[in-house]
């Protein structure tokens, strides 16, 4: 007997089931096909305008900070603004993903892109977001060939381009988003979902900006 | 770690003399509780979303095999590997087995209390390797050699200043000069620190906050990002879960995750949910070649099907003791097992046995704080005073209370008796109270007179005065 | 007279012996409130102890004493938030798996009602008559309020005295370190919860300490007795009837 079919044997045991219970078997079948949503607070449920409001605020709240702009190819001057009023170097680090690739960032020349998965050595870091959540002000970020994960966290600013349209009301619109991209049960091999920068409260339960991940995360909406 | 349980009362009384521990006790009572009151307050549909993650997981744990089945065949539709560990002794040497493979000299850790209950640290290194704490707490109570205090702040027993001498202690490469006076400069110092560990680890170990069964995916909630930097920096990411993570999809998910964070830290949410499934893909630029989960029994399937099953929803969020006046008074480390508070005293007994724990479900005013709080609706007290009634069945219950209670149950089962008695004992103590109408010391009631007065009774029992007015009165 | 509620007066076994004060203050009150009250003399413990003990064989035989001794009422009233817990919420679940036992114990469970929450819930009481006059703080005691959801009944009372000022301590529902044997098994984490709970309480400058629980109040009182604290304590039930010519639990 496996250590598996010991444990599997003990659960069947303790529960008084068998395994082949077609019933119980059903239930489980079903509840993993149809994956219902539950209950999903009304905070986020808003017109468009109105949503992208409470997710900026709950982001804010959280320590991010928020800047919008008409179109993707505003977003290489609003980094460089952004760089430029936090005294940082003008560089970043990014993937190859394709609204970024369509921002032309060859309009800010004074500006380093440095593409690949980050090596800690970058300050700032660009990603795309590719939905984002209002009730909480979180963002949704999916690993990929062109969305390193070490982006997310190694530098010491995280700036997020996310469009306008992909600001849903809620975790499970964030959910049925990657399933619309990547099919029913599966997964990219990382989504994170980012709620402000990142912090500690572990001496003396004072919060502090910048544990190990970026100590500020700048959000740029698009559209 | 070295349980120290049996040992409680005497762990207890020198927590209360720790005046560097009281300190940093106040630090639980002031953040936490007003933190996830607000949180809560905030959120309309807050307690409806108890309910349903209470739903989820009974739904959960009533078809766990089945659950664990689905799970294990999409981890390994994505690339990732299963192992079911019996015990901590199998977890350990299931993940030996996989740093070994790998040559691994060093491996980094997120923050894992189920590493703490296999005590895997202590093992690693005794075979060659190191494992290096990158969560903050976890990381000072590795330099300290200490274990966590509490499940998601496992410094809090300890002052800004005891930090800092522990960082001057370690890190002597650095100027000795520096200033540490700040909380900042203490984190920063940290981050440089450990920044480097990530790159160098050829493991990165995690927990897991939730194990999905829809998408074989592993999930972990945290503030600081370096559980998602062990994970990703490591060329093999290791979980560690226990059984009961299981919960069926994605929305399930969500459903816990609005309770979670709200009931933890007071956020809406944590700073990083991440979600991990198999290994890197083909053409990722980052993330671990190698995808493994340890699935660990540990006692829980025994747990199954008996009145402790409830105590298998716990989603380790810390709430039942930040709101625990006991905890408030002694701290984590007076428990003297890893899990620590009201979800420690149901847990470890279930651990570690009865006769081990014993201390521990009996530690409880039964104020209900900790249920009224509980995100899962988790019944601790009614579960505390089932083993209770273990202890009893079994005769551990310390003879002197048995006899007492059995002397005392002996006339409260005998109603002429129990009047007889206490119409004598009653009045006679009232005369002991004297003037002061106070009792100092009294056989038997040391416990009780050790720190407070005694209350001396007024005189004659309500029943007997009452009788007597009836009687006076002739009946009405 | 037959249209009045019948009431079982539950006196609890600690407001017995120690407090009869208690069982007066409590009888005035449910009188008062036009109900036909009877004490019965069969009655001594809830069996709490015992049941909180892990002793559910004594506790249940309590249990069945009790509900045997109050057949036959309307009500049962307790003023005690504890014990009427135990009444009510605790005694269904010792008869598990005796279905004739069981459906009695629901049956006794849905009469049982603690005083001051029956009085403003059940005989919609919105004021007392009572003389007393001071400045009062109020404790929660933890079964009351959590099992009893006991909290504004009280505090509705002690407003409809126009000599009574409430000044409400810190933290009023954090728990004061009783939990029955606990006090006893654990004597010095008791102290140090109940020594926080008198900081709160001196805090408030009230010249009385309320709640309504015996046991609660006597370690509370104990404590203050033994730091020579000034504060009075007693049970609520007193200052509702207007029966504070007994000494005080504690105070001076």
């Amino acid at each position: 007997m496996s250590a598996r079919d010991n444990i599997l044997g003990r659960v069947r045991r303790s529960l008084g089931v068998s395994g082949g219970d077609a019933q119980r078997r059903a239930a489980v079948v079903s509840r993993l096909a149809e994956a219902k949503s539950g209950l999903i607070p009304a905070r986020g449920q808003l017109p468009r305008e109105e949503r992208i409001e409470v997710f900026a605020k709950y982001a804010e709240k959280y320590g991010a900070t928020i800047a919008r702009v008409g179109s993707i190819e505003h977003l290489p001057q609003e980094v460089s603004r952004y760089l430029k009023s936090n005294n940082l170097p003008a560089s970043i680090r990014m993937g190859e993903d394709p609204l970024l690739k369509d921002a032309r960032f060859e309009s800010e020349p004074m500006l380093t892109v440095i593409s690949g998965a980050s090596d800690g050595t970058d300050v700032a870091g660009v990603s795309h977001a590719r939905g984002a959540v209002a009730e909480s002000g979180t963002l949704v970020l999916a690993s990929g060939p062109n969305n390193p994960v070490t982006i997310n966290f190694l530098p010491e600013h995280h700036i997020v381009a996310v469009r306008a349209a992909d600001v849903g009301a809620s975790l499970e619109e964030a959910f049925a988003g990657i399933t619309a991209t990547y099919g029913k049960g599966e997964m990219p091999r990382t989504v994170n979902f980012v709620t402000g920068p990142s912090r500690s409260g572990d001496i003396e339960q004072k919060i502090i900006m910048g544990a190990h991940g970026p100590r500020a995360l700048h959000i740029v909406i698009i559209g | 770690m070295q349980i120290t349980t049996p040992n409680f009362k005497e762990n207890a009384t020198r927590a209360l003399g720790d005046a560097a521990l009281q300190k940093a006790l106040k630090n639980v009572e002031i953040g936490f509780i007003a933190k996830r009151l607000a949180a809560a307050d905030a959120l309309p549909e807050f307690e409806a979303l108890r309910d349903n993650a209470r739903d989820i997981k009974n739904h959960t744990l009533a078809h766990l095999d089945l659950y664990l089945e689905e799970y294990e065949k999409k981890v390994i539709a994505s690339g990732g590997h299963v192992h079911f560990a019996e015990t901590a002794e199998d977890a350990r040497a299931i993940i030996l087995d996989i740093c070994r493979k790998r040559n691994a000299k060093t491996v980094t850790k997120g923050k894992s209390m189920i590493t703490e209950e296999i005590e895997l640290n202590d093992f690693l290194e005794k075979n060659g390797i190191t494992p290096v704490e990158t969560d903050l707490g976890e990381y000072i109570i590795q330099l300290r050699g200490e274990t966590p205090s509490h499940i998601i702040a496992p410094a809090v027993h300890l002052n800004k200043d005891q930090v800092e001498a522990d960082f001057r202690r370690v890190h002597t490469h650095l100027p000795p000069e520096r200033d540490l006076s700040q909380h900042e400069a203490l984190l920063n110092e940290a981050r440089q620190v450990l920044r480097q560990r990530y790159f160098e680890a050829d493991v990165g170990i995690t927990g897991a906050n939730f194990l999905i069964a829809e998408t074989g995916s592993s999930v972990i909630v945290t503030n600081e990002g370096n559980g998602d930097l062990t994970q990703t920096l490591g060329k093999c990411h290791v979980v560690v879960a226990s059984l009961e993570k299981l919960v069926p999809t994605l929305n399930d998910c969500a459903q816990i995750l609005r309770v979670l964070a709200r009931s933890a830290t007071g956020q809406d949410m944590s700073v990083y949910t991440t979600f991990s499934t198999g290994p890197k893909r083909a053409d990722d630029p980052d993330g671990p070649e190698e995808y493994h989960v340890v699935l660990l029994d540990n006692g829980r399937t025994a747990m199954l099907g008996t009145e402790f099953q409830d105590m298998l929803r716990c989603i380790r969020c810390g709430a039942c003791m930040n709101h625990c006046p006991v905890y408030h008074a002694v701290g984590g480390h007076a428990y003297g097992a890893v899990y620590p508070g009201p979800m420690g005293a149901v847990l470890t007994p279930s651990l570690s046995g009865i006769e081990v724990g014993g201390h521990l479900p009996n530690a409880s005013t039964f104020c209900g704080r900790c249920e009224s709080v509980c995100p899962m609706r988790i019944p601790l007290p009614k579960m505390m005073r089932h083993w209770r009634e273990r202890e009893f069945e079994k005769h551990l219950t310390p003879s002197a209370a048995r006899y007492g209670l059995k002397f005392w149950a002996f006339f409260a089962k005998r109603p002429k008796l129990y009047r007889a008695a206490v119409s004598v004992v009653m009045p006679l103590l009232s005369v002991l109270g004297g003037t002061s109408r106070r009792i100092s010391s009294l056989p038997l009631a040391g416990g009780w007179t050790k720190h407070r007065e005694m209350p001396a009774p007024e005189g004659k029992t309500f029943l007997q005065a009452w009788a007597e007015k009836q009687a006076r009165e002739g009946g009405r | 007279m037959t249209d009045q509620p019948s009431v079982g007066l539950f006196v609890t076994c600690l407001a017995d012996l120690f407090r009869p004060t208690v069982g007066f203050a409590a009888a005035k009150l449910i009188e008062d409130a036009g109900c036909r009250l009877e004490v019965p003399m069969a009655q001594t413990c809830c069996g709490q102890p015992a049941y909180n003990s892990g002793d559910r064989k004594d506790a249940r035989a309590l249990a069945e004493q009790a509900i045997e001794a109050f057949d036959g009422f309307d009500y049962v009233v307790a003023p005690s938030g504890s014990c009427a817990a135990m009444l009510k919420k605790h005694y269904p679940g010792l008869f598990k798996g005796d279905a004739r036992w069981e459906a009695r114990a629901l049956a006794f469970s849905a009469k049982v009602h603690e005083l001051v929450s029956f009085l403003t819930d059940v005989m919609k009481v919105e004021k007392v008559e009572s003389d007393f006059a001071g400045t009062v703080t109020y404790h929660d005691s933890c079964s009351g309020l959590r099992e009893l959801g006991i909290q504004a009944q009280p505090r509705k009372l002690l407003s409809s005295l126009p000599g009574v000022r409430l000044a409400e301590m810190k933290n009023s529902d954090v728990c004061c370190g009783f939990g029955g044997t606990f006090c006893v098994k654990y004597p010095d984490i008791s102290n140090a919860i109940v020594e926080k709970k008198k900081a709160t309480i001196g805090e408030t400058g009230a010249d009385v300490l309320l709640a309504g629980d015996i046991g609660c109040l006597m370690n509370m009182a104990g404590k203050i007795k033994r730091e020579g604290g000034r504060t009075e304590v007693r049970h609520v039930a007193e200052v509702l009837a207007g029966m504070t010519d007994a000494p005080p639990i504690a105070g001076k």
